[in-house]
Parts: C-alpha cells; structure tokens; sequence
C-alpha cells in the first residue's frame, strides 16, 4: 500500500534544517502501523511530506501509493488516490458550514475519480448515520467548519472526514492527543470500524494508551527523523515503561 | 428538500456553484456581443445632444428644461479625485449617449414585438424575460417565485414582465421613459428629490444625458407581491450608459428590487454612471441588491467597465427602513456609496457588501449613514477581497446629527488578501454631534490563510475550489442577506471573479 523509501527532506525556507534523514517504511493494505517517537523526531513532518503541504523540499528518496509515486501529485491528487490525513491540528474555516465542507470534499474526489457526485440528499442520509455513530450532533454538522470545536469535537470530526471519504491510506496525526478516556473510545471505534483488509493506517502518537484500543500489527520508533527500531505490540508497552531513553542510547550506541 | 437546498446555500459554496464555476472556465461569460442594428445619437455631448435625447423620449418641457440645467451644471464641476483612483482622463466627446436597437425605434407594443435578437441576449444571461419563464432550477422553501423584470439594452428598456399582475396589486414597474408619459406628476415630484443634479459630477451628467431606467411605485400599505428585477447590459461600443432608476415606497409599502448588470468584453474602457433614488415614506421597507458583473477588464488591465454610480434611499419619514445589499465583482473601476438618509425617527439603514477586485481592477466603494432623526439606526457590513494587483479600498461615512438624539449605528469591515501585490485599504469618515448616539466600528484584514487551502486539498479540492470556498465563507454574512436567486448567481461570480489569483 504505502511504501517509504530513504526519504530526506528539509526546510524550504532554510535547507539548512533537515527534518527526515533516510526514513524508510512499508505498509501493506489491512496492516495498521504505529509510530511513536519524542517531540521534534519529525512525525508530523512524515505526514506533512506524504500529503504533499508547501514548505519542505524532499531531497533524497521516494513514497508511492499503491506504486504511484505520490511527491510527484498535488495534494488534491494525492487524496483522490486514497491519502487521507488527520490533522494534528484541525483547521478552522470561518462561515463554511461543516457539511458543505464535506460534501464539496467528497465530490471532488469523485469528480478526480470519474466517478458520479452524490446527491444532497445521498450525501444527507449518509453523513447523518455516520455522524450518529461518533456521537456528532446534527448541529455540529451546520457549524463552521472547526470553529469554535473543543479538542474531542476536532478530533472526532477528523473521523468523520475520514469515514466520508473512505480512503485506502489513513494517516493519523496524535489524533489521541487532548481526548478524554470517553472520546478516545469513541475515535477508536471509529477507526476500527475503518478497518478493512484494502485499508491500511498509520498511526502517530505519542502515548501507548491509544494503542489499547487500535491494536497495530507494526510499532515503529522514531527519532531524529528516522525509524530507530520496529517491533510488534510489545515494543510500544516498552516505552511506556521506560520511556524513549534505552532505545534512543541503543540506537546511537 | 428544498430546506436542504436552503440550509446548504447558505453555509458556503455549493455544487452548482462549483459546476458553473468549472464550465466557465475562466473567461467572462458575458463577454459576447449582440449584433443588432442600432440607431445612435452623434458622437459627443452638448446641448444639443440633451435636446436629441429628450426629444427621441418624448419628454415634457420640463425635463428638458431640468436636463439642460444640470448640463450647465456639469460643465461647471470636476471630476472627484478624492478616491483611492487612479482614473485615466475621459475623453467625454468621444461616446455616444444615446444608442437604441433599431427595432425599438417605434416602440414594441407587447414583448411579443420585441426584436427575437433582443431576448436572446436576454436567454443567454439567464433572464427570463417571458412571462412563463418563471426563475427556474432554485427551490426557495417549496414554492416558486415570481420576479418582474425590466431589462435595459444599452440606453433603451426592452420589456417588463409580469406587468398585469403587478398592476393587480397597484404596483407601477416599468421604464423611466415609460413612467414619464404615463405617471408624469410621481416623476416630477420625486426625481432629483433624493440626489440633487448638482450632488457630484457623474450625478449631474447623468441628469443631464439619462435615457432609460427602471421606475417603481408602491402604493399605500402594498406589498409588492413579487421581486422587481432591472437587468442592465451595455451591448455598442463606445457607448456610455446612463441609466436612471427612482424607486417610491409609499407609507407601510415594501418592495425587494434587485439588480443585474453585463457587458461585452471590450478593449476600449465602456463608461457606466447611474443614479439610483429611493424614497421611503412612513413604516415602509425597501430592499435593493446588486449583483454588478461589468467587465472588469483582462488580465492585463485593458478595457473593462468605469463604474461611477450614485445610489442614495431617503428614509423620509418615521420607520422608513432601507437596505442596500451589493456583491461588486466587475467594472475596471467602481466608484459607489450607496447611502441612506435617515430622516425620520426610529428610521434604519442597512448596508451589506462584497467588494472583489482582482487583477487590475480598482475599487473605492462603501456608504454613507447620515442620522438626522431621532432613534435611527445603521448597520454597515463590508467584505472586501482584494487578488492580483488589485486595489480595494472601503470609504464609508458615519454621520450623526445634532438631532439624532440616542441614534446607533455598528460598522464592521473586514478585508481579505489573496497574494502580495494586492492592497486593502479602510477609510471610515465618523461625526458624532450629539451626546447620546453611539458608534461602533471594527475593522479586519486578513489573508487567505496557506493551512486553510491546504486542508481543503488534502480533503481533495483543487486550489481554486478551496479558494472559493474559504472567500464564500468570508462573505457569508452578506451572501446571507440576498434573495435566494442572487446568492446562487452571487457565489457562482465570487468563484469565477477570483480565478486565477492564486498559484
Ligand atoms: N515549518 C517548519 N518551520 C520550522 N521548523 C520546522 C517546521 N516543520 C518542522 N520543523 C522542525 O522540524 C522538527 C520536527 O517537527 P515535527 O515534524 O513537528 O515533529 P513531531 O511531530 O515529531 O513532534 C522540529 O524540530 C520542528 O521544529
Ligand atoms: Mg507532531
């Protein structure tokens, strides 16, 4: 599915800051992967370079989607092949209503795919049960897009984007981060209704705990833009009790 | 499912907007002449040309004696530079003011005598002038709505529909040349009453040179059972267009009057100064939008429309209200303060607007509240996106008289900028002579913000649709406030007003 190959990039603005230095990881379609790694490693520039945002230049190496390069595809053309990211910080989008948001998303994705757009009213009936499901309000939905949200409100949108718009690659951004233990099961749920043997994620976070309730078959350390160490479950156990100190020693030892 | 239809337009940018969007592609859809055989006055303005135009009309002594007048006015003034304008000099011997298909020449007695050339040009802008080409595809709340309209080709109105059922209800709708032969006591006691010919210089050379425009009259304690609609096109070349509308609100009458206006693509720059005069009696309610589409020129600056409008309601009496709503996309230059004058206590005037320039487009555009009664009320809305080399400044006056006593009024402007070329500029003007009035301004720039459109792709929109609909979302506060049809028509125009202006 996704396959990351020595990938370097740095700053656009200042080649001097390198953030990945030779990351290389393969996904394959079902699995679920996790990465885990202390502040700075480059997480969220990992995802940033996948999904294609301005600022960084990728210098060395390469990451295709299901063999199709994907630095080579602006970003809209990216999701259209099936990348979704959730934010680590979702943007707000002042007087857009949530689910005009959506439904522009989706049936410009559809457009991109050749595919037929879906009706209001398809799109209405659909977006309701989903929303149900992650306990979204109806009223949330007519809000703007992300204004005004809580954390949990953000995040369990994310979900919702995600689940709308059915996508093979799922990249998730600290999507944990500021939930409460009620919220997090709910996300969770979320994404493992998602799962599918033509579905892959993968997961970044920075505490094991979210770990609990999306089983991952990979866990994958990351430090100073690179894996340091993989390993199944057990790994992430592993740093929750010691922390990130042994791997990150053994690995420069 | 039409409450869906509802709820969705008003959040944002919607499929049809985005499908419009698409097939236009880019180019000014108006941008199509018509050719139809015209019969124009000569070239240049005197006073002869004032008596050709009032003669061709028909007119009164009176008015000719009221043109002529307002000639030897113009003559006398000078073009304001005080705007935030860069106006090329106007050579204004070198327009015609008076061009007339020559189909119209002896006037058509029914719209069924009217030139099929004419309501061609009217179909391809999507403007149904028959009667039975009710406004189609827009379901507003599960019934259909009816809009009158008076369509003005170049100087000359072409048809007014649904003239029976609105004289049914006692409404006049129909050409100012019109109303000047049949109503010509109302245009005599109200024209010029709201904006004087002197009042600037467009002002008086309009009065001078006017030739058509629209005329409405609600009477007492009327409803006007449907939307009254003027769509203006300048069609020859050359050709300034000088229209003239005055709008009467009787006491406890309401009307909504909206307003369309087109032109071909040109290289030549296409002159455009009307004047618009609303009087609004006692407890009566006025609402007049625009959706100007002018040509605004190339992307290199060349041609396009000048835009200098006078627009002005006189709320005379106690509870006149008026409101302006105006989404201004077009015209190489605007230069348009669409006022109220709040003469009666307890009086409101609102004011909601979307001003996008882009390319090289300049506009200086905004209100003026002038608070002469006890108790009035202001509210001033105003979205302003500048793109490309663009300039787009917001000049808007805040007037609270001595008598005003406890009058209120809240203005916010906000501005929004696509790329770095471009400017935004405020100019708020505040008097403030009694004690007991209060005034409110904010004021906001911002930029289209990268993290915004980046968010919009990842979710698979293409850069423009993002752009769109982060600029639909900025101006939702206005697109809010317009008739259902014009909010479809307007989103549409803000996607394709802005194309190209990023990347
Ligand atoms: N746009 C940027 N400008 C400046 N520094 C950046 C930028 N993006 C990332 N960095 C730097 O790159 C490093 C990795 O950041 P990030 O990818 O956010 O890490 P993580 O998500 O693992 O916490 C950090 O040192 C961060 O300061
Ligand atoms: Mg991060």
């Amino acid at each position: 599915m996704l396959e990351i190959n020595n990938l370097h990039c740095e700053l656009e603005d200042d080649t001097e800051v390198k953030i990945l230095k030779g990351l290389s990881l393969t996904v394959k379609p079902g699995e679920v992967h996790a990465i885990m790694g202390p502040n700075g490693s480059g997480k969220s520039t990992l995802s940033y370079v996948l999904s294609g945002r301005d600022g960084y230049e990728v210098t060395e190496g390469s990451a295709t989607l299901e063999g199709e390069d994907l630095l080579d595809m602006e970003p809209e053309e990216r999701a259209a092949a099936g990348l979704f990211l959730a934010f680590q910080y979702p943007v707000e989008i002042p007087g857009v209503g949530n689910m005009t948001f959506l439904r522009t998303a989706v049936n410009a994705q559809r457009k991109a795919r050749g595919e037929e757009e879906l009706s209001a009213g398809e799109f209405l009936k659909i977006i309701r049960a989903k929303a149900k499901e992650l306990q979204i309000e109806p009223e949330m939905l007519k809000r703007p897009v992300n204004v005004g949200f809580s954390g949990g409100e953000k995040k369990r949108n994310e979900i919702l984007q995600m689940a709308m718009l059915e996508p093979k690659m799922c990249i998730l951004d600290e999507t944990d981060s500021g939930l409460d233990v009620d919220a997090m099961k709910l996300v969770s749920d979320g994404v493992n209704a998602l799962r599918a043997s033509d579905r892959a994620f993968l997961v970044i976070t920075h505490y094991q705990r979210l770990l609990n309730h999306i089983k991952p078959d990979v866990v994958h350390i990351m430090s100073e833009g690179r894996i340091i160490k993989s390993g199944g479950p057990e790994l992430a156990l592993e740093v929750e009790e010691n922390g990130y100190g042994d791997l990150l020693a053994e690995a420069n030892a | 499912m039409a409450a869906l239809d509802e709820t969705q337009l008003r959040e944002g940018v919607d499929r049809e907007t985005v499908e419009t969007v698409q097939s236009m592609a880019g180019t000014y859809k108006h941008g199509w002449e018509t050719e139809i055989e015209m019969e124009f006055a000569p070239k240049g303005l005197n006073e002869d040309i004032v008596r050709l135009i009032s003669e061709k009309n028909n007119e009164p002594e009176w008015l000719l004696e009221w043109r002529l007048a307002a000639y030897r006015r113009w003559l006398t003034m000078e073009s304001p530079d005080w705007a935030m304008l860069d106006i090329p000099m106007i050579d204004y011997q070198e327009q015609y003011y008076y061009a007339k298909p020559k189909s119209m020449v002896e006037k058509p007695k029914s719209l069924d005598e009217v030139d099929p050339k004419l309501l061609e040009t009217y179909a391809k802008l999507g403007i149904p002038l028959k009667e039975q080409a009710i406004l189609a595809g827009v379901e507003g709340a599960g019934e259909e709505r009816k809009v009158a309209v008076d369509a003005v080709f170049d100087s000359v109105s072409v048809g007014t529909t649904f003239k029976k059922e609105l004289a049914a209800a006692g409404v006049i709708f129909c050409s100012i040349s019109e109303a000047v032969q049949d109503h010509p006591e109302l245009v005599k006691k109200y024209l010029g009453t709201v904006v004087p010919q002197n009042d600037n210089y467009f002002a008086a050379l309009n009065s001078a040179v006017f030739s058509d425009g629209s005329f409405v009259y609600i009477p007492k304690g009327v409803r006007c059972p449907m939307e009254l609609s003027t769509y203006f096109r300048i069609n020859a070349e050359n050709t300034g267009q000088f229209e003239r509308t005055l709008i009467v609100a009787e006491k406890g009458s309401y009307v909504s009057y909206l307003e369309g206006c087109t032109a071909p693509k040109r290289d030549e720059n296409q002159l455009h100064a009307a004047v618009v005069e609303i009087v609004v009696l006692e407890d009566a309610e006025v609402k007049y939008s625009t959706v100007q589409n002018w040509f605004p020129g190339d992307e290199n600056g060349k041609g396009g429309i000048y835009n200098f409008v006078t627009k002005r309601a006189d709320c005379r009496e106690d509870r006149a209200k008026c409101m302006w709503t105006q989404v201004e996309t077009g015209s190489a230059i605007t230069w348009k303060y669409p006022s109220c004058i709040l003469r009666g206590d307890d009086s409101q005037g609102e004011f909601y607007s979307i001003a996008i320039a882009n390319n090289w487009q300049q506009a200086d555009t905004g209100t003026k509240m002038v608070h002469l009664g006890r108790n009035t009320r202001s509210r001033i809305v105003s979205k302003g996106i500048s793109a490309g080399h663009a300039q787009n400044t917001y000049r808007g006056l805040v007037s609270m008289h001595p008598k005003a006593k406890d009058s209120r009024n809240y203005t916010q402007c906000d501005s929004l900028l696509i790329g770095d070329q471009c400017g935004a500029h405020t100019v708020p003007y505040i008097e403030v002579r009694n004690a007991s009035s209060r005034v409110e301004h904010e004021a906001t720039t911002s930029k289209v913000d990268d993290d915004q459109l980046f968010y919009c792709r990842q979710r698979g929109m293409d850069e423009e649709e993002a752009v769109a609909l982060v600029v639909n979302g900025f101006c939702k506060e206005v697109l809010q406030e317009l008739p259902m049809e014009f909010a479809m028509e307007a989103q549409a125009l803000v996607a394709i007003s802005l194309e190209g202006s990023v990347g």
